[in-house]
């Protein structure tokens, strides 16, 4: 019954869709060249607009080889690992819910390969595993989160919504729809009260962007010109609603134009798109000037989470995307283009294959968190 | 090399499943992301894909099986040499376990097969006696308290217009948890609404309808959710006919699943019941088998207050008797004594009942003779039936899925403390979780929660066996 959403999203969307509103934006706000320093607050449309007109002018970041081969060593590595976690789940060794990454693997990646990794931070929802790993965290303690056993990176605890790293400033794995923006604010504003020049990355769904509390964000990170960067990962869905059965503004870039947040409409297909998209945003927030809102045009194949039969799409919709915008397959395309050999690929496909090998078989094999581990940090300190 | 396709589990609770129809035959080359089978769950059919590339070998399980246990060979997939290293989990379990590295690991520790959730220690066999409520000679049938709760909202529905259910997902995907299947198709979407991922908004709403002359049935995908809600429910809902003077009402429900679920972690499984029943100016039910959960829903929506209904995922697929009756309404704020007994009283709600009454089995079989009393509504608290049975049996244990402190036991202990002091033989106890977030790990996840064997021991303590 459910009607596909916007159909064919990902693939329309990016390419000939797009470039028609950037065509009609540019009507709206007059031929000015968005130079380096960003526009005078007193310039209102354009001041909202810079940043899509920004990355319109250079759209794809001019990634060197070995760059474009590591962002397609870590999505493939995310593809694998996720393909692994569903068959562990369908094993029975992983439980409750189980949301995986595959198709957005290119947004968390692009993103977070322009990050400090020294200062800046990451928050997410619960679908977190891909996040994590681009961020080089270990797939063996993922995997064994995801398992439930003592060497899980949450110690068995958290399981595969609630996974976090302070020592690579992930603050999480989030069950609560929505919660992570905040939160994401709140990290921004420890950045900027310590000064210590990090930037927060706040990812969350285009369902969690009808919360209310993203709207009580957008506003106090605006006014106080928090040094954060709102990453809407559109995947088409929320569950089984299709965006626009749920957004009365369906493009959600737009969204944060009432708070005057530049908007940043992204194809998050393609990595070098969202790396360069990243480097702008991120430009512009270290700045000083405050907040960016960038929506990630993606799309996810598998089901919401393990137990959705994904009643609401077409088998053809997906298959659609995944011919025809699979983020891995047109890094492997660009690669090959470039003259890399084919067995360079397999050798790294064959490398991936063997970590997460690796991992799975840590993961099954680690035992559970001891009985006494029951009680241990429930509170920190013993009153 | 074979790589071992294996009967997927493909929900939470799956433990089999039917091999409904395959979209492959043998010799066919296959590719990751392929549509394999169809396989039935209990709640819906679910496509099975391809991960690794190659030919299909043999299909071991033919189409239109039924109960295919999880981790069944269902078909051989040959892979196309080395470009496809059969990544298949059961070679990996042959493998010596991996080295630990720097993490630190009991030595004696073993590493399980198969995690089974601490959920598993909730299910319950036993079943209430019959309800006195219900006329003699009536007619049963067998039914879910999923199918029964979407009776009684269908039911409310047909026989007044004013009602009307909203919620994440309860309209075309048929409910997060299916209880409101057809509910869409038979009132359409004016009266069945999906709503976006916005919990406060849409209990405002609901509750704002409420005081407009509606009867808003708001379904929450879980109680977890509505803690974004919980200020209107709370604030706006309770509060409102005592601050007008009687003027405005409220009638509302807010329903959905509450309590744990299997391995779902620390921010999806929290009983609510402590939380809501502490509020003057709500009405808060928990029922437990399907007739209750009907009857009970019936009378919520039709009542004139605002009521928080707390459901359980983990009942939902539960089988019960159900009346045939033409109207089966049952009254608020009466407990239901599920099993009469003489030398000690179970008092429990929601899923614990399930557990008091195999208890009450058990501790049958070694001459205990318990009684257990379903309180179904936790405000207005049945006190009278607590004292009463109290009266009867001197002793008395509270069995409650959900945190110990705070908690609707030591609101029955107080009770028991107050007005049946004199009744008394032995202190009244209490088996609850654990005092602790709910862990993720299946072994943490056994202990925190309540089971069988501690409501046992709980009542051999105050019966001194
Ligand atoms: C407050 C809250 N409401 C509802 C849910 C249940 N839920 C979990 S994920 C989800 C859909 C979210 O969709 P979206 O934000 O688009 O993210 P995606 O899953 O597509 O990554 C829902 C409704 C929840 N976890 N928290
Ligand atoms: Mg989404």
């Amino acid at each position: 019954m459910a009607k596909p959403a916007k159909s064919g999203t990902v693939a329309a969307k990016s390419s000939a869709a797009k470039s028609g509103s950037t065509a009609t934006r540019r009507r709206a706000a007059p031929a000015k060249k968005a130079e380096p320093a960003f526009a005078e607050a007193g310039d209102d449309n354009f001041a909202l607009r810079s940043l899509q007109e920004a990355h319109g002018n250079e759209k794809r970041y001019k990634a060197s080889d070995e760059e474009l081969l590591e962002f397609y060593e870590q999505m493939l590595l995310i593809r694998r690992f996720e393909e692994r976690a569903g068959q562990l789940y369908g094993l029975g060794l992983i439980g409750g819910f189980c949301h995986l990454y595959i198709g957005q693997e290119a947004v968390a990646v692009g993103l977070q390969s322009a990050l400090d990794s020294t200062k800046d931070s990451v928050i997410t929802g619960y679908r977190d595993h891909g996040h994590m790993l681009a961020y080089g965290i270990d797939p063996k303690v993922i995997m064994a989160e995801l398992t439930g056993r003592h060497s899980g990176i949450s110690r068995g605890k958290g399981g595969s919504m609630h996974m976090f790293s302070v020592d690579h400033r992930f603050y999480g794995g989030h069950g609560i729809v929505g919660a992570q923006v905040s939160l994401g604010a709140g990290l921004a504003f420890a950045h900027k009260y310590r000064e210590d020049g990090g930037v927060a990355l706040a990812y969350f769904g285009d369902g969690a962007a009808n919360q209310g509390q993203v709207y009580e964000s957008f506003n106090m990170a605006s006014l106080w010109k928090l040094p954060i960067i709102f990453v809407i990962e559109n995947n088409g869905y929320a569950m089984g609603t299709a965006v626009k059965r749920g957004s009365a503004e369906t493009e959600f870039y737009r969204r944060g134009t009432a708070f005057r947040i530049p908007g940043m409409d992204v194809n998050g297909m393609d990595v070098l798109e969202v790396r360069q998209a990243a480097e702008i945003a991120l430009d512009y927030v270290r700045q000083g000037n405050g907040p960016v809102l960038m929506e990630l045009n993606t799309y996810r194949y598998r089901g919401h989470s393990m137990s959705d039969p994904a009643k609401y799409r077409t088998r053809e919709e997906v298959q659609e995307v995944r011919e025809k915008s699979d983020p891995i397959e047109g890094a492997k395309k660009e690669l090959l283009a470039r003259g890399i050999s084919e067995d360079k690929l397999k050798d790294i496909d064959k490398r991936i294959r063997a970590a997460v090998s690796e991992s799975a078989d840590f993961a099954e094999n680690s035992p559970e968190p001891d009985a006494s581990e029951l009680y241990t940090d429930v509170l920190v300190e013993r009153y | 090399m074979a790589i071992e396709l294996k009967m997927p589990a493909l929900s939470p609770t799956m433990e089999e499943g039917k091999l409904a129809k395959w979209l492959v035959k043998e010799g066919d080359t296959v590719q990751s992301g392929d549509i394999l089978a169809e396989i039935e769950t209990d709640k819906a059919t679910m496509e099975f894909e391809a991960v690794d590339e190659g030919t299909v070998g043999k299909i071991v399980v033919a189409e239109g099986t039924d109960g295919v246990k999880v981790g069944t060979v269902i078909a051989l997939i040959e892979g196309e040499g080395e470009a496809s290293p059969a990544p298949a989990a059961s070679k990996s379990e042959e493998k010596p376990a991996a080295e630990p590295k720097a993490e630190a690991k009991p030595a004696e520790a073993e590493a399980p097969k198969k995690a089974e959730t601490g959920t598993a220690q909730l299910a319950s066999e036993a079943k209430p006696a019959a309800n006195p409520e219900v006329p003699r000679g009536t007619n049963m049938k067998i039914a879910t308290v999923r199918e029964a709760l979407r009776d009684a909202m269908a039911e409310e529905m047909r026989r007044d217009d004013r009602v009307f259910v909203m919620g994440e997902e309860v309209a075309e995907y048929q409910g997060a948890y299916k209880v409101t299947q057809g509910l869409l198709e038979e009132f359409g979407p004016k009266r069945v609404i999906d709503t976006p991922i916005t919990e406060y908004g849409f209990a405002g709403i609901g509750t704002g309808a409420a005081m407009g002359g509606l009867r808003p049935v708001v379904e929450f995908m879980t109680f977890n959710f509505a803690m974004q809600a919980i200020d209107h429910i709370i604030n706006s809902a309770a509060k409102t006919n005592y601050m007008s003077g009687g003027q405005m009402r409220c009638p509302v429900v807010f329903r959905g699943p509450n309590g744990a679920a299997a391995r779902v972690g620390a921010q999806h499984s929290q009983n609510y019941g402590p939380w809501y029943a502490s509020v003057p100016g709500l009405v808060v039910i928990a029922p437990y088998d399907a007739s209750d959960a009907k009857g009970l829903l019936k009378a919520a929506i039709r009542s004139e207050d605002p009521v928080v209904f707390l459901e359980n995922e983990l009942v939902y697929g539960r089988s019960f008797e159900l009346p045939e009756l033409d109207d089966h309404v049952l009254p608020i704020g009466k407990a239901r004594t599920v099993r009469e007994g003489k030398d000690v009283t179970i008092v429990s709600y929601s899923i614990g009942v399930g557990l008091a009454l195999e208890a009450a089995e058990q501790l049958a079989g070694e001459g205990i003779d318990v009684e257990v009393i379903d309180l179904r509504t936790l405000r207005p608290l049945d006190t009278d039936a607590i004292l009463t049975s109290l009266k009867k049996t001197n002793r008395l244990v509270v069995a409650e899925e959900g945190f110990p402190v705070c908690s609707i036991a030591s609101e029955v202990i107080a009770v028991c403390m107050e007005k049946g002091f004199d009744d008394l033989d032995a202190p009244v106890l209490r088996v609850c979780n654990e005092d602790v977030p709910l862990p993720y790990a299946a072994n943490l996840e056994k202990a925190a929660l309540i089971d069988v064997p501690k409501i046992v021991a709980a009542v051999k303590q105050v019966t001194y066996r």
